[in-house]
């Protein structure tokens, strides 16, 4: 059974592939809050709130706007703005104090635009504050959507993700953010292969070769046979005449 | 027998070319895991299985005499069975459909028939009591189930009646052919609740309009004419010959009538005080009668029952006159009671027989039984009187307590038997560690104490040792002692005492919670209850969990197991705090929970006694902490930034994180919202806490190492679609992380649907389901991997781990519906899972985790040869020899449990459901175990002749050597 060798790898990532649409966006750091909002293609955008305090009490301020495209290419991208003076301030002492820097999107539909009602409540991630500030702002956050098409989850991480304690001088670093953004609808789970079994059932059968057709015994070996019978007949024959003729020969 | 050959499995692969010695050895233990069965010999040598038929609802007995061996019960789990009542055993069982389709109506006795409505009145069932075969089954017309009773002509029972909301039927007893069946007037205002034949050419319907009449309807037997109809008042039963006896709550009175009267009969009244009666009249004062028919050729006994209070009942008599009414006997208070015995309890349950004509005690027939401490009241009581040779009345009693258990009382008040009904439906279970027996725990012991000083030490070390040596004498005599007895009388009988750890850790306590809130203590090895406690007040629909929070290992501390007892409809929880080796209910301060609590969660956080820490989440999302010490509250605050729990709200379709803070208040730091219009949660399942995985990665077929994915937060969160429709259902499988929130894999399987079984361990989800498309059960691998390599190697943390995990996913077809799913579960996670899973057919299938593996390739090349991969194949097969059970089928599988024993290759199980079986299971063969018939002879001697050659060809070498020195 020879086969065609595949590397394994190919193997391992294709379910990875299978991510539907993935669309990549930076950050525009030159436009201002307000800018975002203002649509101007067949998309909508949903505010995307982010909250950060010492007492880790949540009180969400704007981050920015999600530009949310649905339709058969789901695509998002995002627009925000700087870090204030203040904000840099007060997200280096959440750091400090190992709190929570949270974001939140409100629950929408991205498919179906008639029902784009506001459904009550929001979708909530957090990440430390410590590694965001390690990381110097850099994010990537993904949108997770069901079947329809409803935004169902949001997660937030940073690259690298570890709090080592590394100090942040440079104010400058947390200025703007570096953010990924990714968005992801359910993978269709396989079905059994059977189709692709059955071809290579018949592949190796073909190999194989045709099966011998099943002759019945007597074709099979009669090359056998009918000399055996031949000489049985003969033999039987000679037997029976000779033992005649002895019997003749004793009277 | 399924004699596994090795030498088969080695000509196999003889033609794969094996270069290193290490992947022969892997090929042969997971070949090792394939061939997998039990030898003849080996049955019953590990496993057990005990078969319960659940609460009663009907019992008979055979027959009224002395030697009647045979009874008869229906339960709630429409369980047809028959006990011999001199054992308890069971002689038959028959399993009916579970839910309302298989209910038992009523169960009536004659003979050698035992008439049976099933499915509120769908079917009619004759059965053959000597062996329990089926005589008859008859389709009835469609209409709930009222009463049925036999109808006798001219004194044999020929027929039985069966009435229905609107209809009445007459079936033939030995065929179950109809009779006749006819429609009853005005079924819908008349409640028609009892159908009563006196053996007369009649049968008589009873209907109830309620706060108006009663209706009174007589058929002629012959064609189902009705021959009159009468209407009277309410709340009846029939006495004596045909005597309809009413009780009238308003006026205080009792009516009677006769209803075979040829003319229109007139009710006569009788106040209750000129009975001298005088009840207590209080709001909702419902009077009861009680009659008694013992046989249906026959009128019903003229004495009757008024129960006037819930444990006040007057035995009255109906005079021969048919109008006037004597009391005979006034019994209060009592319980419960039938018709001829009464039960008066506290601590012991007394019985007595009345005779009915006089109301006097019978001499001799009171029987007092003890109750158990811990167990339920009586409930119900069958009582099985005869006539004994010197014609002295005897009785049996079975009584129904209410924690489900039976007990078969003999005179004078000795236990027959007892059945544990109520673990015919265990809800949860554990198995805890036995002790260890006292002199190993006091050697342990000497470890836990503060040293005093090098010279006490030594003196506590020596004197340790020496009690070790006494009881390693004491076991070695009893051993000598044992051995000159024959093998039949040397019966270890397992007591709650004599109870500690073997050597391998094989034999541990299954604590089983029932749902009648009944504890259990079973011996794992033996089967046998060492234990039992019943908890009073437990309501119904409780939901229990059951919590481990100190093992065994804590010596001088006992173990502690919590059990969770929460209301389903107030949420409101209770704990029971107890001690899973003996039963007994510890003394320690509960919390108060004066909330709805949402959410438990175990801590690995252990106070100063070794108990680990039970976090109580309540609806205000505070959380108590149990135990609550000093000691744990500081803990608690130290660890609080580092503790997250989620809560799930399934009907709102929605998952929220939580983080502790300092003041034990939360704050809700993550939320996923799966919209309920689209798919509602079905199940969440996290990991077992302890589980162990050995090996952090699996070696390709390149000598690469591909790390999975061993993520201790995972959740498998399972999803249907609302959407029903074949061509639209959907299941969905999501991977949430459950500290951040993060969901890992979002998955659909399309044209599916529930119900949906699966299990999650390691680094992999096995989930089955329905197709819709195909109309088959399927089965769906997914497993998680880092890659080839990983991100953080020392420590896995939920909040670093920035890249998401490669998912690789198989679907295969099952060709069996499941009930259940596990996985197997060992010691150090070295030996190879095999998933356990429950078939409708009762048999437990030991699947091995390798048939169910992603990595299957569909093209077999070097590498996947290599990596012993078996090729893909869209069908799983089911091998018989797979079946762990053998013939020892557990019906109705709900649940199996896995622990890990002191053994790496060995994990217990044990299925219940209807029925409980435990048993080992060895899925990669018992690799750290010497066989039965290891040969120890040849292998010493074998020993022995090689070290001797070795001394003997030294010798002569060394005497060579000194020869040839010299020349």
């Amino acid at each position: 059974m020879a086969s065609v060798p595949r590397s394994f790898l190919l193997l391992s990532i294709i379910p990875t592939i299978l991510i539907l649409c993935a669309d990549f966006a930076c950050c525009n750091t030159g436009r201002k809050t307000g800018d975002g909002l203002d649509t101007d293609f067949s998309g909508f955008s949903v505010p995307l709130e982010h909250s950060f305090e010492v007492d880790d009490v949540s009180r969400f301020r704007m981050r920015g706007a999600l530009q949310l495209r649905g339709g058969r290419e789901t695509s998002v991208s995002l627009s925000q703005s700087q870090l204030s003076e203040e904000d840099r301030k007060t997200l280096k002492e959440v750091a400090a104090v190992d709190g929570l820097y949270k974001i939140r999107v409100p629950r929408v539909s991205l498919t179906d635009r008639q029902t784009e009602r506001q459904m009550d409540g929001y979708l909530t991630a957090f990440v430390r504050a410590c590694s965001l500030v390690e990381s110097h702002l850099s994010d990537v956050i993904t949108l997770h959507t069901d079947v329809s098409g409803y935004l169902i989850g949001v997660s937030i991480v940073t690259i690298p993700g570890a709090c080592r304690g590394t100090e942040v001088e440079d104010e400058v670093d947390l200025e703007a953010f570096n953010t990924t953004l990714t968005i992801i609808a359910p993978t269709n789970a396989p079905q059994p292969e059977t189709a692709l079994f059955i071809e290579r059932m018949d592949i190796e059968h073909e190999k194989r070769g045709k099966p011998q057709e099943q002759k019945s015994f007597f074709a099979k070996y009669w090359m056998y046979i009918v000399p055996l019978v031949l000489f049985l007949m003969m033999s039987g024959a000679q037997d029976q005449s000779g033992g005649g003729a002895a019997n003749g020969g004793g009277r | 027998m399924y004699r596994p050959s090795l030498v088969v499995t080695f000509t196999k692969k003889s033609s794969v070319k094996m270069a290193k010695l290490t992947s022969l050895f892997v090929i042969l233990l997971s070949f090792f895991c394939i061939s997998e069965a039990v030898f003849e010999d080996q049955v019953g040598k590990f496993d057990w299985r005990q078969q319960y038929v659940g609460k009663t609802l009907f019992a008979h007995f055979e027959s009224n005499t002395q030697s009647s061996k045979k009874m008869f019960v229906a339960t709630d789990k429409n369980i047809f069975a028959s006990f011999n009542s001199r054992t308890g055993d069971l002689l038959w069982r028959h399993v009916d459909k579970t839910g309302p389709e298989g209910s038992i109506d009523i169960l009536l006795l004659h003979g050698q028939d035992a008439l049976m409505v099933v499915g509120d009145g769908r079917l009619l069932r004759s059965w053959d009591t000597n062996i329990g075969g089926l005589n008859w089954e008859a389709v009835l017309d469609t209409g709930s189930f009222q009463a049925a009773c036999f109808v006798a002509i001219q004194d044999t029972v020929k027929l039985v009646a069966v009435l229905k909301k609107a209809a009445i039927s007459l079936h033939y007893l030995s065929n179950g052919h109809q009779k006749w069946v006819e429609n009853l007037p005005d079924s819908d205002a008349v409640q028609y609740q009892a159908v009563y034949s006196g053996g007369e050419e009649e049968v008589y319907v009873l209907g109830v309009v309620p706060n108006s009449h009663l209706t009174i309807i007589a058929y002629s037997l012959e064609d189902g004419e009705i021959i009159k109809q009468v209407t009277t008042l309410a709340l009846c039963v029939v006495v004596g010959q045909g005597v309809l006896m009413c009780v009238d709550p308003a006026t205080l009175a009792l009516y009677t009538l006769p209803i075979q009267a040829e003319e229109t009969p007139e009710f006569s009244q009788i106040l209750l005080q000129v009975l001298y009666l005088s009840p207590t009249v209080f709001p909702g004062f419902q009077p009861v009668l009680v009659s008694s028919q013992p046989h249906p050729a026959r009128s019903p006994l003229s004495e009757f029952f008024l129960q006037l209070g819930p444990d006040h009942h007057v035995l009255l008599q109906l005079n021969a006159d048919g109008y006037t009414i004597a009391p005979l006997r006034d019994f209060q208070p009592v319980h419960i009671q039938s018709f001829i015995y009464f039960c008066l309890f506290n601590i012991a349950c007394a019985i007595n027989l009345f005779s009915v004509d006089s109301g006097r005690r019978l001499l001799d027939t009171t029987v007092l039984f003890p109750l158990e401490p811990n167990g339920g009241k009586p409930h119900t009581l069958y009582v099985h009187a005869f006539l004994k040779k010197d014609d002295s009345v005897g009785y049996r009693v079975l009584v129904q307590t209410q924690d489900h258990a039976l007990t078969f009382i003999q005179q004078p008040g000795r236990v027959v038997w007892t059945r544990e009904e109520a673990l015919a439906d265990v809800v949860t279970m554990e198995m805890v560690d036995l002790p260890l027996t006292g002199t190993q725990a006091e050697l342990e012991g000497e470890f836990g104490k503060k040293a005093d000083g090098l010279f006490p030490m030594v003196l506590k070390r020596l004197s340790s040792q020496v009690t070790l040596l006494q009881a390693w004498l004491a076991h070695l005599w009893k051993l000598f002692y044992e051995a000159r007895k024959p093998r039949s009388q040397v019966k270890n009988e397992v007591t709650i005492e004599t109870l500690s750890r073997d050597e391998f850790n094989l034999q541990k306590m299954m604590v089983m919670v029932t749902a009648s809130g009944k504890l259990f203590g079973i011996d794992s090895k033996s089967g046998s209850i060492l234990w039992k406690h019943y908890l009073e007040n437990v309501q119904p629909n409780a939901a229990f969990k059951l919590i481990v929070q100190r093992t065994t290992a804590h010596f001088p501390h006992p173990p502690q197991c919590t059990l969770l007892i929460k209301d389903k409809d107030t949420g409101l929880a209770t704990l029971h705090v107890f001690n899973p080796i003996f039963g007994r209910k510890s003394h320690i301060a509960l919390p108060a929970l004066p909330r709805p609590i949402l959410q438990s969660l175990l801590l690995p956080v252990i106070d100063q006694d070794y108990a680990k820490v039970l976090l109580l989440v309540d609806d205000q999302y505070k959380v108590t902490a149990f135990p609550s010490t000093k000691n744990v509250l500081q803990q608690l605050q130290e660890m609080a930034s580092s503790i997250f729990f989620y809560l799930i709200r399934s009907d709102q379709g929605n998952l929220s994180g939580f983080r502790l803070r300092k003041d034990l208040s939360t704050e809700r730091i993550w939320e996923v919202v799966l919209p309920t219009e689209v798919q509602k949660i079905v199940a969440v399942k996290g990991k077992r806490p302890n589980e162990h995985v050995h090996s952090q990665g699996r070696v390709m077929g390149d000598r690469s190492v591909l790390y999975k994915y061993l993520n201790p937060n995972l959740l498998a969160v399972v999803t249907e679609s609302t959407d029903t429709h074949p061509e639209r259902a959907f299941v969905g499988v999501f991977l949430v992380d459950g500290v951040t929130g993060r969901i890992i894999h979002e998955a659909v399987q399309r044209k599916a649907r529930g119900p949906v079984h699966f299990v999650h361990s390691e680094n992999w989800v096995v989930y089955e389901y329905w197709n819709t498309k195909s109309r088959r059960n399927e089965f769906s691998v997914l497993e998680l991997f880092e890659g080839t390599e990983l991100y953080n190697s020392t420590v896995f943390s939920s909040l670093d781990r920035p890249h998401l995990p490669q998912v690789l996913q198989q679907t295969y077809i099952f060709p069996s519906p499941i009930t259940t799913m596990e996985a197997t579960l060992t010691e150090k996670g070295i030996t190879s899972r095999h998933l356990l899973v429950g078939l409708p057919s009762g048999a437990i299938l030991s699947l091995p985790k390798m048939f169910l593996d992603p990595r299957r390739p569909e093209v077999v090349t070097e590498h996947s040869r290599e990596e012993n991969l078996i090729p893909y194949a869209p069908e799983m097969p089911i091998r018989t020899e797979w079946f762990i059970n053998y013939n020892q089928t557990v019906a109705r599988v709900k649940g199996i449990y896995t622990a890990p024993s002191g053994l790496e290759s060995t994990c217990l199980v044990v299925a219940y459901g209807l029925d409980i079986y435990q048993t080992r299971v060895y899925p990669s063969k018992q690799f750290d175990v010497l066989k039965d018939d290891y040969d120890y002879v040849l292998i010493s001697s074998v020993l022995f002749a090689l070290f001797f050659a070795t001394m003997i060809s030294k010798r002569l070498a060394q005497v060579k050597l000194l020869n040839r020195a010299w020349r």
